[in-house]
């Protein structure tokens, strides 16, 4: 049996996201016996040329040569999947699709004319197919075990769609909302984190991105009588994943 | 169920007693106790961890703690968990495989080794949440083994109703503050100026046993007619009510009415219902394997009908819209069950009312629903007139 090799890749990110995989320490041994790892500038600076079996991309597009580069990256890999807020939804520097970038970069550089880049951040899916997306900034490390696990035994992984409502009972907390009147996005955001900030008393901030079913038009009103104005509802909505809660919000206009 | 019941009264000190007696069999005792802003149920080392002298304001979408002068104990209405958080806990395993170098495959089934539970403060609705979890897990050819165990090993202790909450609802689904059977012991909580004591009631061999290792008083006329009638106050002073109509019939009428629109829109599709009836009994399997593929465990978690995964199928979603979720869960609760387990899915807790982060309310979308039948039941009755 051959072992396929692994390719890790990064657009405008952070890293936090490919660190994860250096963070499963417990299983790192057993899962460089189970993959080549051929492609991962953060471990390591030997690199095997592709074609690669399974890919994992982080980060969004924001450059005209990351465009190219991620058609590249799509064309070297058989499983692609890409992971965390900015390869899934464009990331905290999605912002920039509200705003004028030749503002910003005129703001920021001394020399803007040296500047090449696009007026959006986007997800990699709007540039290729991709096989699966991981969301979270960052990513949960168990949820990447699974996706790999489930890669290398030819299985689906387990990811649910669900909110974060659903993780948050399972782990028997005390709803933030009904109980204390702290506004909270678990209603409309992904699970995958396990419901982390309601267990300390802190509302959800939707880092995993919006649900499989989302209906912000029911939870505003919420984050209003629970003391949030149109300007904080919107500074709520606008972090690591703005572009995708954007997007469901103009769905519920439309 | 015993024929003869033994009637004693408990103090205090009678209380801890209990708790430590039942300790002492080797059983995991739970019970109700405040953390982060609400009664929850959780273990509990001794009556001391009880929550003594607080109570609970609750109405749609909304809950808060109060605290309460007279120091009672059993005064606070339903909060986010059940009991089915122990007898049908949220993940559990069910059997685990591994694989040889020689290839040999071995399985393992869980569930025969399960703890040994008394549960202390079990409202008259939840024993008959657990009657019908039981019928549903339990019963029929295939029982969950686990619960079945974990069931069988339980010690009830329930505690009647003095004090029902702005979303309880039981007496119009035809239950009632007080407890009939089901348990193994049933308090009633009594604060008069005589002290504050409990009465208690045997309801099994094992409750016998129990109490009659307790320190207690015998159960004195004054302290049984305060009993009896602080529980039936509470039958006349629950917050809502189911509307008095054939339900079943209703759901079955409706399933084309544009109510379910309306609920839709308001709804979060957020699964905090269906996790927090004691009814619903809904999971899923999940499979997991490690990265070797020489382990594999197959793992039982909590789903729901909201869940969009839920009714996932070749090419997609059965239910996807909100719509089509929120209706198979009220058709389901006061409908289709009946057909399926014999009886409502619904005791009236009133969690799902309390619990819905937008505060949606079972009893107001039935009644709505039956409003709107009412209507186009005339509608049509009028058309038939002027034909
Ligand atoms: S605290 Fe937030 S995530 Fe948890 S149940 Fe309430 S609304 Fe949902
Ligand atoms: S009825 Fe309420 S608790 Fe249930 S899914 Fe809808 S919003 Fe969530
Ligand atoms: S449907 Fe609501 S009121 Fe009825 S048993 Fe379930 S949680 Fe309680
Ligand atoms: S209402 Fe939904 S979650 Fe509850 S038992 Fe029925 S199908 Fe399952």
């Amino acid at each position: 049996m051959t072992v396929p090799t692994l390719a890790v890749f990064k657009l405008a990110s952070c890293d936090g996201c490919q660190l994860t995989l250096l963070d499963c320490e417990d299983e790192l041994l057993t899962l460089a016996g189970k993959v080549r790892i051929a492609h991962f500038l953060e471990a390591s600076s030997a690199v095997t040329p592709g074609p690669y079996d399974l890919a994992l991309v982080e980060g969004s597009v924001t450059t005209p040569a990351d465009a190219e580069r991620v058609r590249e990256i799509r064309a070297q890999s058989r499983h692609l999947v890409t992971i965390g807020a900015c390869a899934t939804a464009g990331g905290i520097q999605a912002l920039r699709n509200f705003a004028d970038v030749e503002e910003f970069t005129r703001a920021v550089y001394a020399r803007p004319d040296y500047i090449d880049t696009l007026a959006t951040s986007t997800p990699v899916s709007d540039h290729v197919d991709v096989d699966f997306e991981l969301r979270g900034c960052p990513i949960d490390r168990t949820q990447l075990l699974e996706v790999i696990t489930a890669y290398l035994a030819g299985r689906k992984p387990d990811i649910p769609d669900h909110s974060v409502c659903f993780a948050c009972k399972r782990r028997g907390t005390v709803c933030v909302t009904v109980a204390h009147g702290t506004p909270c996005l678990g209603p409309v955001t992904h699970a995958g984190c396990g419901a982390i900030c309601p267990a300390y008393g802190r509302g959800c901030y939707g880092c995993f991105g919006p649900s499989g079913s989302p209906n912000l038009r029911a939870l505003i009103p919420l984050l209003h009588r629970d003391g949030m104005d149109d300007r904080a509802v919107e500074r709520l909505l606008r972090t690591f994943n703005a572009a995708a809660f954007d997007k469901v919000g103009k769905e519920v206009r439309s | 169920m015993t024929n003869s019941t033994t009637t004693a009264v408990l103090d205090r000190d009678g209380l801890s007693a209990l708790v430590q007696a039942l300790a002492a069999q080797g059983r995991t005792v739970v019970g109700p106790t405040v953390r982060d802003g609400a009664v929850v149920l959780a273990e509990i080392a001794s009556a001391d961890d009880l929550p003594f002298g607080w109570g609970t304001e609750v109405e749609a979408g909304r809950y808060r703690l109060v605290p309460r002068d007279d120091g009672a104990v059993f005064a606070h209405t339903a909060g986010p968990q059940s009991w089915k958080t122990y007898l049908h806990p949220q993940r559990e395993r069910l059997w685990s495989a591994e694989r040889a170098a020689d290839g040999h495959l071995s399985v393992t089934e869980d569930g025969s080794e399960q703890p040994s539970y008394a549960f202390l403060g079990v409202r008259p609705c939840d024993l008959r949440a657990i009657a019908i979890q039981d019928r549903v897990l339990a019963g029929g050819r295939y029982p969950d083994r686990g619960y079945r165990e974990r069931r069988t090993g339980a010690f009830l202790i329930a505690a009647e109703c003095t004090e029902p909450g702005a979303t309880c609802f039981c007496v119009s689904m035809g239950g009632g503050p007080a407890a009939d059977s089901g348990f193994d012991l049933a308090l009633t909580e009594v604060l008069d100026r005589a002290g504050h004591r409990f009465l208690v009631r045997t309801g099994s061999e094992a409750g016998e046993e129990v109490l009659s290792g307790l320190p207690r008083h015998p159960a004195d006329a004054h302290t049984r007619n305060a009993a009896r009638t602080a529980v039936d106050a509470a039958r006349d002073r629950m917050g809502r009510a189911m509307p008095p109509v054939d339900l079943r019939a209703l759901m079955g009428e409706s399933l084309e009415a544009d109510r379910w629109d309306d609920v839709a829109a308001r709804c979060l599709t957020c699964g905090n219902c269906t996790m927090v009836c004691p009814t619903c009994f809904c999971t899923t399997t999940e499979e997991v394997t490690d990265l070797t593929g020489d382990h594999a465990e197959r793992w039982q978690h909590w789903d729901s009908c909201f869940d969009v995964d839920f009714s996932h199928l070749h090419g997609g979603p059965v239910r996807a819209s909100a719509r089509s979720r929120y209706r198979q869960w009220l058709t389901h609760k006061l409908s289709t069950w009946y057909e399926q387990f014999g009886s409502s899915g619904c005791v009236g807790c009133g969690r799902c009312v309390t619990w819905c982060p937008v505060g949606i309310d079972i009893t107001e979308e039935a009644a709505a629903l039956h409003d709107e039948l009412t209507d186009r039941l005339r509608r049509e009755k009028q058309k038939e007139t002027e034909r």
